[in-house]
């Protein structure tokens, strides 16, 4: 890191941490404004909602997954918007922040317990949230690690230790406080980060039409591996469809990516926000429906310059990589080999001279080479070799030239990740390559905001989760020594949790992990959430058995059936010896369909049936929980 | 369209900036509708809640 990089990082976290001080002793909370009775400016609010809402996981991991898979993901985009703020803000927003406070919830399993007058609905709602929330937390820390790396070449471990320390420090100085402007400033920095990321790419790209045309006529390059799973082209659907039961090899895997974008990525993520416990908990920030109202028009246009961005700009990487890259280096070795394991998925390896031939023939040719401000003792880069590669040597004291020619994820392929390359690597080498070095410094504070807001959140909901739905319900001591104690705990064990998964789990996993908490609390809490705002019908017995139908079918779903899942958890093939238990009789596509689609409809038909076949709940009791007064 | 041959992405890209001219409308026309007083649960509310907060850090 040089000294000008350093001086505008430490510039930034002493402004952060400044106007968190400053805002703090202001009395300038979200809670304060309520505490004083003041209306909270609407564009603050937003931008503090959106500050949440997006993190690096959006940015990089779905950027990197859109850079992949194409520019389909905008669906999601559509999603965010339409679902993620409109309905949000419109619908689910005001009856939320009026039912917190007549019921005076403070976390979101606590409005589910209280509505339904269920202490074991709000233990179990926070054991999912605490058990299962580390892996969003992670995803999240990895976005930011995953940058940190390239642009300061460091090692992953060390920026991932780095970025969680640096975000950790501010969540507990006072990011958890919720200082607004902190917020509002950390979301102004993303927009104006987003905002040259998309003029900057479609400028050097020759405009949209243009751009968007050489992507198209790209097609042919997509790999063969994707090809096969149904990847048509980085501007077309995947091919759609429904294997035949009973079909082997190509035929049942043709229809693969269609399922995992739209069932896993897109639904997944774009319903599953409606139940999201840290951005609901958002609503009871708030003092009226105006405030609601006029936050839509900053929480619409902010998300499209987020996640509208990435998916654009991802996708759009594909040929700035394959057409303009230029590396100007010194090449260290033109012939460096990299194995990548016997069935060409493990890491990849460096190969001595003197390797055994059938690890040389297996290896991929690499070339070595280091930037011209790397030291000279740092670990050299690689580059994937192809034919359409060019090499321009430079004369005596010159750099030389390297124009790969890859696509976006072969781009990403070096010693330590598999041939296939990790998507969660595009964008960092995006920015790293074809912007200019500033600019990766705006960008890392882009997501380092992007971050710091998203884990203050989740901090707290872990926290609150374990400390004061779990433990608080269980022994019925308020605000105890101890309780406080479990709060802390919980948000340092899932700090922790967070970073062991980070460390193991990495590449291509943060829009993965992003999707599966998404469509977990989806397909859990959403019947309930929406039972306890609009149907007072709905009674305790509807809304726990919905929970718990929801969570069981998706995590048996994703443990036994859902391929991807099932091989990465090794559950099913420690039990059973095999990858997946899908019968032979069914659809290969079974295997890559989503568990919220097969789980949220249950866990909709469970509440709705249980409900009306149990008795309802006392008339009195959903009075007051709809706004009436207290029963005696 | 603009470069982009499969109508379901093009229908993508322009439902992502309609649905955020949604937003913008909506919240326009609505900018004065919606203000309510606050009441002494909300103020009860938001002191607790920064009672916890201020707790657990």
């Amino acid at each position: 890191m040089d000294v000008v990089t350093l001086i505008i990082l430490l510039c930034y976290l002493f402004a952060i941490a400044y106007l968190g001080y400053r805002g703090y002793r202001q009395t300038k909370t979200a809670t304060d404004y309520l505490v004083a009775g003041r209306n909270i400016n609407p564009l603050i609010m937003a931008l503090s909602y959106g500050a949440t809402f997006i993190s690096t996981s959006a940015i990089v991991g779905f950027g990197g997954v859109a850079a992949n898979l194409g520019m389909g993901l905008l669906w999601l985009t559509f999603l965010n918007i339409f679902v993620g703020i409109y309905i949000a803000f419109v619908f689910l927003g005001n009856p939320t922040r009026r039912m917190g406070h007549h019921l005076d919830a403070h976390t979101f399993p606590e409005l589910l317990g209280k509505r339904f007058q269920s202490r074991t609905l709000q233990i179990l709602g926070g054991l999912i949230i605490f058990c299962f929330m580390p892996l969003y937390a992670m995803a999240v820390i990895i976005g930011g690690a995953e940058f940190i790396g390239p642009i300061f070449h460091i090692p992953f471990n060390a920026a991932l230790f780095l970025f969680a320390f640096i975000v950790a420090a501010y969540v507990i100085a006072g990011g958890m406080k919720g200082v607004m402007f902190t917020d509002a400033l950390q979301a102004t920095i993303m927009l104006i980060g987003m905002i040259i990321l998309f003029t900057v790419t479609y400028t050097t790209l020759g405009g949209f039409t243009t751009a968007h045309q050489t992507l198209t006529d790209m097609a042919p390059r997509v790999p063969a591996p994707l090809k096969a799973i149904g990847h048509r082209g980085w501007t077309m659907i995947p091919a759609f469809g429904w294997a035949k039961a009973g079909t082997s090899g190509p035929e049942a895997i043709q229809f693969n990516l269609w399922w995992t974008m739209v069932s896993t990525i897109i639904l997944g993520v774009g319903i599953g926000v409606l139940a999201q416990p840290q951005l609901i908990v958002r609503f009871m920030t708030v003092n009226s429906r105006q405030a609601l109202n006029r936050a839509v028009v900053a929480g619409g246009i902010f998300i499209l310059f987020m996640t509208g961005v990435a998916f654009v700009v991802g996708p759009l990487s594909n040929v700035y990589f394959a057409k303009r890259e230029v590396i100007r280096c010194r090449i260290a070795d033109e012939q460096a080999l990299l194995d990548p394991g016997p069935d060409g998925k493990a890491k990849l390896t460096l190969v001595s001279s003197d390797a055994p031939p059938e690890i040389q023939s297996r290896s991929k040719r690499f070339v070595a080479y280091r930037m011209p401000d790397d030291a000279p003792d740092q670990a050299l880069r690689y580059v994937l070799w192809t034919p359409e590669m060019k090499i321009t040597r430079g004369a005596e004291g010159q750099l030389d030239e390297i124009r790969p020619g890859l696509i976006a994820i072969a781009r990403t392929a070096t010693l330590g990740t598999p041939l296939s390359g990790n998507s969660d690597a595009i964008i960092p080498h995006y920015v790293a390559s074809a912007f200019p070095k500033w600019f990766g410094v705006v960008f890392l504070l882009t997501l380092l905001a992007a971050a710091m807001s998203t884990l203050s959140s989740q901090f707290h909901a872990m926290g609150t989760a374990i400390g004061r739905d779990v433990f608080e319900t269980l022994t019925g001591e308020r605000h105890s020594s101890r309780s406080i104690l479990i709060t802390r705990l919980g948000i340092v064990l899932g700090l922790a949790a967070a970073i062991v998964l980070g460390k193991t789990v990495r590449f291509n996993i943060i829009a993965l992990a992003t999707a599966i908490f998404f469509g977990l609390c989806g397909a859990a809490f959403l019947p309930a959430f929406l039972g306890a705002l609009f149907w007072k019908r709905m009674n305790r017995p509807g809304a726990l058995a919905s929970l718990l139908v929801g969570f069981s079918v998706s995590a048996l779903w994703s443990i036994f059936i859902n391929s991807k899942t099932a091989t990465g958890l090794g559950i099913c093939k420690a039990l059973f010896s095999k990858d997946t238990l899908l019968p032979p009789s069914f659809s290969p596509t079974w295997a890559v369909v989503d568990p919220l689609i097969v789980a949220l409809p249950l866990s909709f038909l469970t509440a709705v049936a249980v409900s009306l076949l149990t008795r309802p709940m006392p008339e009195s009791h959903v009075k007051w929980c709809f706004g009436g007064s207290k029963p005696q | 369209m603009l470069g982009i041959p499969d109508k379901a992405v093009f229908l993508a890209y322009a439902l992502s900036v309609f649905s955020a001219l949604l937003c913008v409308l909506y919240g326009v026309a609505n900018w004065n509708k919606g203000d309510e007083p606050i009441q002494t649960e909300d103020v009860q509310w938001a002191k607790e809640e920064k009672e916890d907060i201020e707790e657990t850090l």
